[in-house]
């Protein structure tokens, strides 16, 4: 399965970044193989608006199944439905290997609604 | 000088008085027979009408246009989502579209392959018109919570009678709406007072018209013997048309929402004499 | 850490000479400004500025005057009458150019003109800054003149002020916030802890503040209120202190009208700085008065 990890860097020993829509980087990662690629999220990070809609379109392009993070607000979580893609959710900032070991081991809950507020930009 | 001008009357700093001067501007030249209409385009908070107590004639929906698209025209080809500046459209499966982030700018219409976006209005608020004795009267109200207020200040600046002199109440700042409120203003009138914040924010607001090419003029409201501002309006060759004094009796009557030369009646020579000055500026 | 705002709705009510006040009487606050539009706090907290960044944000359309056939076909398309025709400056054809100030950056003029020949640059839109002053370190911002999007700015000065917070462990983010109830005053209350509402006892003042208050409510922040010069009409400090209570909000004190708050401006100086007794007093108590509240809010 195909997992997307909110990274504050850009390795999986790093710790994940919580907040979905401004992440600094995106890691696609492999739950079969292991295989880990980084996406830069730098562009989003410093949209006028909708950061967290070009967020979920971007996880989408990448083809990601689950979203690994700790924040989402109301618009990309409408985005992230829309595109089919569930939402395990860390309750606490942990290494991305940490996380992942964690969500294969179905320890993360998932997301049944946005859980944080839109920062309105 | 047009026999119809438009004076949009604005201030860097909010609660120098601005209202109180478009209001009795108003109230001063319907007094001497003359056209004149107040439009309210602080629309965010708009005020004037708590003074002029206009008799109400119409309420009109104000929108911007915003995509619907037709999930069995669309080819799923993402490009309405590429061409979006404001990120109002995500390309998932399907076009997402979220009308609260859309400026109503058509571009996705016009680029969909197929035509299978059509628009449809967003209101974001209301513009009211009536009138206060013979006094012309518009104001825009925009849905709070709503972020676009340039599309409604058009919209109110829309229903401007071109047949009266037009006052523009400017909402205060120097930002989109402002600029949206002064643009076709034949001149600004900046009301500001003799403090620090209100000379820094007169500064702010002479940098954001002067570009523009706008005549201004500046009011000194609550003056005394702070001279700051008048010794700026020198060295940028600004006409100071007016200087109100500070007079505890004008807060309490403009407190109780009342006009204040009908209390205090040197005020109307007061404005009188403004309005001379801003007719040598026209 | 709590983050809480100071707005006035209207403006003019004496929210930032009061805010710098408060900042005076927060023991271990990080303050931030975020009137990006009219910012003063500076003006009396005198920022020591550590560092500064330039705020870009959305494109603005610019007409290359030697490429343009004037066609017009981008005036045509133009939903916000930003572009007309004008005379070309060496040979007077027809050519189009943009008003700077009206232009939303949408681009649908630019990739619609047949030539190429419009620009569509990245704005520098105003400056940010992080700073230290006498009543601790403050994020602030200042937005270029008749720019938008300042409620992005206001967002991004409340992150820096923030991120201060919590690298030097401060307990308090104290934010004086813009006036009205549109774009950058959204940004300055979602997710904030509480508000206070600073108005003045005039029908403007009750005015602006139900529309305020309003939006707290539909944001769910805790609001409290306090009437500046409320004794210029205490029957109206009254219907306005019974409104506020009507529609869910805590009244946390009144401030008298008394001169020495534009003295102590003219000075630099905080009203507590100033020593302005019994006015002092008054904004002592707001402040006790607001903690107290705040601290029982959910």
């Amino acid at each position: 399965m195909k997992v997307v990890i909110t990274s504050s860097n850009k390795t999986l020993a790093d710790p994940i970044d919580m907040h979905f829509g401004r992440a600094k980087f995106f890691i696609l990662a492999d739950t079969e193989t292991g295989k880990a690629v980084v996406h830069d999220n730098a562009q989003n990070l410093h949209a006028a608006q909708g950061a967290g809609i070009q967020s979920a379109e971007t996880v989408a392009k990448l083809g990601a199944e689950v979203v690994i993070t700790g924040s989402v607000g109301p618009k990309a979580y409408k985005a992230l439905q829309a595109a089919g893609i569930k939402i395990a959710l860390l309750e606490a900032v942990c290494p991305g290997t940490e996380a992942l070991r964690r969500f294969k081991d179905k320890e993360l809950p998932v997301l049944d609604k946005p859980n944080s507020e839109g920062h309105w930009v | 000088m047009k026999a119809f001008p438009a004076i949009a009357i604005a201030s860097g700093k909010g609660g120098t008085g601005k209202t109180t001067v478009a209001i009795h501007l108003a109230a001063l030249l319907a007094a001497q027979g003359r056209a004149v209409q107040y439009l309210d385009c602080d629309v965010e908070e708009p005020n004037g009408h708590l003074f002029l107590k206009p008799k109400m004639e119409r309420s009109e929906s104000v929108g911007i246009p915003v995509p619907v698209v037709d999930a069995a025209q669309c080819t799923s080809c993402g490009k309405c989502a590429e061409v979006c500046e404001f990120n109002a459209i995500a390309m998932l499966k399907k076009p997402l579209v979220f009308p609260e982030l859309c400026h109503g700018c058509g571009a996705c219409a016009l680029v969909c392959p197929v035509g299978a976006i059509r628009e449809t209005s967003r209101a974001i608020g209301v513009v009211e018109t009536g009138r206060t004795g013979t006094i012309g009267f518009a104001q825009g109200r925009l849905n709070v919570g709503e972020p676009m207020a340039p599309p409604l200040i058009r919209a109110v600046k829309a229903r401007r009678n071109p047949d009266a002199i037009a006052l523009f109440d400017s909402p205060p700042g120097t930002s989109c709406p402002v600029v949206a409120t002064v643009r076709d203003a034949d001149l600004v009138v900046l009301v500001t007072e003799p403090t620090p914040f209100g000379l820094h924010d007169l500064a702010l607001a002479v940098d954001t018209f002067r570009p523009m090419g706008k005549p201004m003029g500046v009011v000194v409201n609550r003056a005394d013997d702070d001279r700051r501002v008048q010794d700026y309006c020198q060295a940028e060759n600004l006409p100071v048309l007016a200087e109100l004094p500070d007079d505890r009796r004008v807060a309490e009557t403009y407190a109780r929402g009342e006009l204040v030369f009908d209390r205090l009646p040197e005020w109307r020579d007061r404005f009188d004499a403004l309005w001379s000055r801003i007719e040598e500026c026209l | 850490m709590k983050e809480l705002v100071v707005i006035s709705g209207k403006g003019g009510t004496g929210k930032t000479s009061l805010t710098a006040s408060l900042a005076g009487l927060a023991p271990n606050a990080v303050l931030a400004d975020c009137d990006v539009d009219a910012a003063d706090l500076h003006l009396i907290l005198a920022p020591d500025i550590r560092r500064r960044e330039d705020f870009r944000s959305g494109h603005r359309a610019s007409i290359r005057a030697a490429d343009c056939i004037g066609c017009g076909r981008c005036a045509a398309l133009c939903r916000y009458n930003a572009i007309a025709p004008a005379a070309h400056p060496s040979d007077g054809a027809r050519v189009f150019t943009v008003e700077a100030g009206a232009c939303e950056g949408c681009g649908v003029c630019v990739w619609n003109c047949p030539v190429n020949a419009i620009d569509f640059e990245e704005q520098v839109c105003g400056a940010w800054f992080v700073s230290d002053t006498r009543h601790g370190p403050m994020a602030h911002a200042r937005l270029a003149p008749g720019a938008e999007n300042s409620g992005k700015l206001v967002s991004l000065v409340r992150e820096q002020a923030r991120e201060i917070a919590k690298r030097e462990n401060r307990d308090l983010v104290l934010v004086d916030g813009p006036p009205g109830t549109g774009c950058p005053v959204i940004a300055a209350l979602t997710g904030a802890h509480g508000v206070l509402v600073v108005t003045e006892p005039t029908v403007s003042g009750a005015h602006d503040l139900l529309r305020v208050l309003a939006l707290a409510g539909h944001l769910k922040i805790p609001a409290a209120v306090c009437i500046n010069k409320w004794d210029i009409q205490p029957e109206q400090a009254d219907r306005i202190e019974a409104a506020a209570r009507a529609a869910g909000a805590t009244p946390v004190g009144r401030v008298r009208y008394d001169k020495a708050a534009t003295a102590a401006q003219r000075r630099g100086l905080t009203i507590i700085e100033a020593d302005a007794n019994s006015l002092a007093d008054d904004i002592r108590t707001v402040w006790k008065q607001w903690m107290d509240f705040a601290k029982e809010a959910p």
